[in-house]
């Protein structure tokens, strides 16, 4: 608890800097990752994430320092020719695109892993703290660095602003960018330079292994909120902030923990989120609807019995015994019986003693369901020559979704028919 | 048969277009008059998309040029408008109708700046002339394929081009879109614009298109509908005699030859 106030209330200048820090990175790198999502290049990240670790090394290998300047310097450099091999492999052999980034992506992380070990055995003072590039330590983040990256988040932050609506044309409509005259390779290798920018400030915080996750699940995670470019990339930086957040404060409170791992911990914890619970695309809304689909299908097949049975005896004011309506008590009539006192709450039907009868309401909603059935029986039929004993089935289903407006079409078309195709009478309301 | 156009909007020059040195193209040498509703048509691969994304420069070509108002397409991108194959982009792309056809202003904005109020009054109105105005605000994965298709002409109008390259706007349309796209193009047509639509049903060819291209690797005949379309040159274009020149591309293809000398 002590920990959290604390954390919370921010006296702690080593606090400060740490979650000023992560908070800057990771909302860059989620608002460069919303535009890669978007243009399908989410490997791309992966690769640049991956292949700034030799340039890492190598600049420390020349400068002899872990200044950071020199650092973004050798990173800059090793991302950028990372994706001009990318291209060239697609471009000039065989290989396609995906390969080729699996390829030029171990290649580099190689290359630094190689670089790093030689470094570590070499027995220079300056290099300890220099894995922690892998992983990232947010410990690790001094004011310095804090003002670098302050700067290169407002320079991603600015940019993307400004090339919103052009970077969104592209990820959209490639050739119509093109056709109106955009320079679309030199906006490419803009963002390009963005992302290797992100993965960059990221670098000391969450490490190049995880940097490409920091891209991709935020905005991810943001796209199943909203069907609005707007609206994805500012949830998608939010998401990406709390992640950085969460994360600090957990390497706060257990010095031990990694920074880098923890924020894709967080993050992906709010991507599972989103796949589940997200309103409209997220998978359980979508299992609830589908419930509650079947549960008016149950009801409004129940009311139809009730209308079938009075029919039968023309008068459809009377009550009906419990088995004729649900059948025989078996383990299936214990669902029908819960349907039965879901229809009574909603005022349908009244009943006791096993005897069960339709409101004026009931009856009403009953006669409105037969009569959709029956209409769109008469609409197969006469519109589209199926033959009368085959449109039952399909009527079955379409009777519970016609909306009324479909309903007053149906009824024009047809001609504001009396009898279905089984000569019977179609209920009016 | 080739019938030249006297003022030429549109001049195709000797183009040949390869794809891995396979040409695809071969010499396609033609001209268009303006106000025109012009057909490109042809059998499937002859290349007709193709000539249409080798006009726009989208396509490196292995030789010749395009002209159109008689200047490269550098210098005249602010009077073309060209519409993609509608199933070429990914419509459940997080936009709304509205921020699809406001991209027919990005041309005239530049990169940097934001539509105006005047732009957007301009696109809603281009929806309204395709009958979409009601659609403006719903996100375009909730689209039918005609009303895409809507969508995308509607943008193109918010370019106020004057001269349109449209690539098979009346594919997978349903009959009510098809009707309202070809009495678009005949109003557009009588303000003096020019329009080149790729096409592939031979029979709605002749109503709709008072010009024709048709297309089978090489040129096979250009002209007026009535002067040019005719079974022996639809015969040329669609049988089978034009073997001998993919053999020769898939050649060029297998020995890595290059289709001009230079």
């Amino acid at each position: 608890m002590e920990n959290v106030i604390n954390f919370f209330s921010f006296e702690d200048p080593n606090v400060r800097y740490v979650v000023l820090g992560t908070v800057l990175l990771s909302a860059s790198a989620a608002m460069v990752g919303s535009f890669i999502l978007l243009q399908k290049k989410a490997l791309i990240g992966d690769a640049v994430a991956h292949s700034v670790l030799p340039g890492i090394c190598a600049a420390f290998l020349f400068s002899g320092t872990k200044d950071i300047v020199w650092m973004l310097f050798g990173a800059f450099i090793t991302g950028w020719l990372a994706l001009v091999g990318i291209d060239f492999v697609t471009k000039y052999s065989k290989i396609k695109k995906d390969a080729a980034i699996g390829l030029v992506l171990s290649v580099f992380f190689g290359v630094g892993i190689v670089l790093m070990t030689y470094i570590q055995q070499s027995g220079n003072a300056a290099q300890s703290g220099l894995d922690n590039f892998i992983f990232g330590k947010a410990a690790a983040l001094i004011a310095d660095d804090l003002l670098i990256f302050s700067i290169l988040a407002m320079i991603i932050l600015i940019t993307i602003s400004l090339f919103f609506k052009t970077f969104t044309l592209i990820a959209f409509d490639r050739p119509f960018a093109e056709a109106i005259g955009y320079p679309v390779h030199r906006l490419d290798l803009l963002l390009t330079s963005l992302t290797v920018l992100a993965v960059v400030t990221g670098i000391t915080a969450v490490g190049v292994v995880l940097m490409a996750a920091m891209l991709i699940t935020p905005p991810a995670a943001a796209r199943y909120w909203t069907d609005n470019i707007r609206h994805m990339v500012l949830i998608s930086v939010l998401f990406g902030a709390f992640a950085g957040l969460s994360a600090a404060f957990v390497s706060y409170v257990a010095p031990a923990m990694p920074t880098g791992p923890w924020m894709v911990v967080a993050s992906s914890g709010i991507a599972f989120f989103s796949f589940f619970l997200a309103p409209k695309r997220g998978m359980l809304p979508k299992l609830y609807r589908q419930h509650a689909n079947r549960q008016v299908i149950a009801e409004e097949n129940l009311l139809k019995r009730f209308y079938h049975l009075g029919e039968a005896r023309s008068d459809f004011t009377g009550s009906h015994v419990e088995h004729t309506l649900i059948g025989p008590d078996n383990f299936g009539s214990t669902k029908s019986r819960s349907v039965l006192r879901r229809l009574r709450r909603k005022g349908w039907v009244t009943g006791h003693d096993k005897r069960w009868q339709l409101t004026d309401e009931g009856h009403a909603k009953a006669a409105k369901v037969v009569r959709l059935h029956r209409l769109w029986e008469l609409y197969l039929t006469k519109y589209m020559a199926i033959a009368a004993d085959h449109v039952h089935d399909d009527a079955e289903t379409i009777e519970h979704i016609l909306t009324p407006e479909l309903e007053r079409e149906l009824e024009q078309q047809l001609g504001y028919p009396d009898r279905d195709p089984h000569d019977t009478v179609i209920p009016k309301v | 048969m080739i019938v030249q156009a006297k003022e030429p909007i549109l001049e195709v020059h000797d183009l040949t277009v390869s794809y891995a040195r396979k040409p695809v193209l071969w010499g396609i040498d033609f001209t268009l008059p303006a106000g025109s509703i012009a057909g490109i048509v042809g059998p499937n691969g002859a290349g007709k998309s193709t000539l249409l994304k080798a006009v726009m420069g989208l396509v490196p070509v292995a030789s010749g040029y395009v002209k159109l108002f008689d200047q490269p397409l550098q210098a005249v991108r602010n009077r073309v408008s060209y519409v993609p194959q509608r199933e070429s982009v990914d419509w459940d792309f997080p936009v709304s109708v509205l921020d699809v056809v406001l991209m027919g202003r990005y041309e005239k904005l530049g990169l940097l700046r934001n539509p105006s109020n005047a732009d957007r009054a301009l696109a809603l109105d281009c929806l309204e002339k395709m009958g979409m105005a009601a659609f403006a605000r719903r996100q375009i994965s909730q689209l039918s394929g005609g009303q895409q298709q809507r969508v995308f002409l509607a943008r193109a109008l918010a370019q106020e081009a004057d001269i349109y390259f449209m690539d098979e706007p009346f594919a997978g349309v349903d009959a009510a879109t098809e009707q309202a796209i070809i009495s678009l193009l005949k109003d557009m047509a009588d303000a003096r614009k020019t329009i080149v639509v790729v096409h592939h049903d031979l029979e709605s060819a002749r109503s709709y298109f008072d010009w024709i291209v048709l297309l089978n690797m090489r040129l096979v005949a250009v002209g007026p509908t009535a002067q040019v379309f005719t079974n022996e040159t639809i015969q040329q274009a669609y049988g089978g005699r034009l073997n001998l020149l993919s053999q020769v591309g898939d050649l060029l293809e297998k020995r890595e030859f290059p289709s001009r000398e230079k």
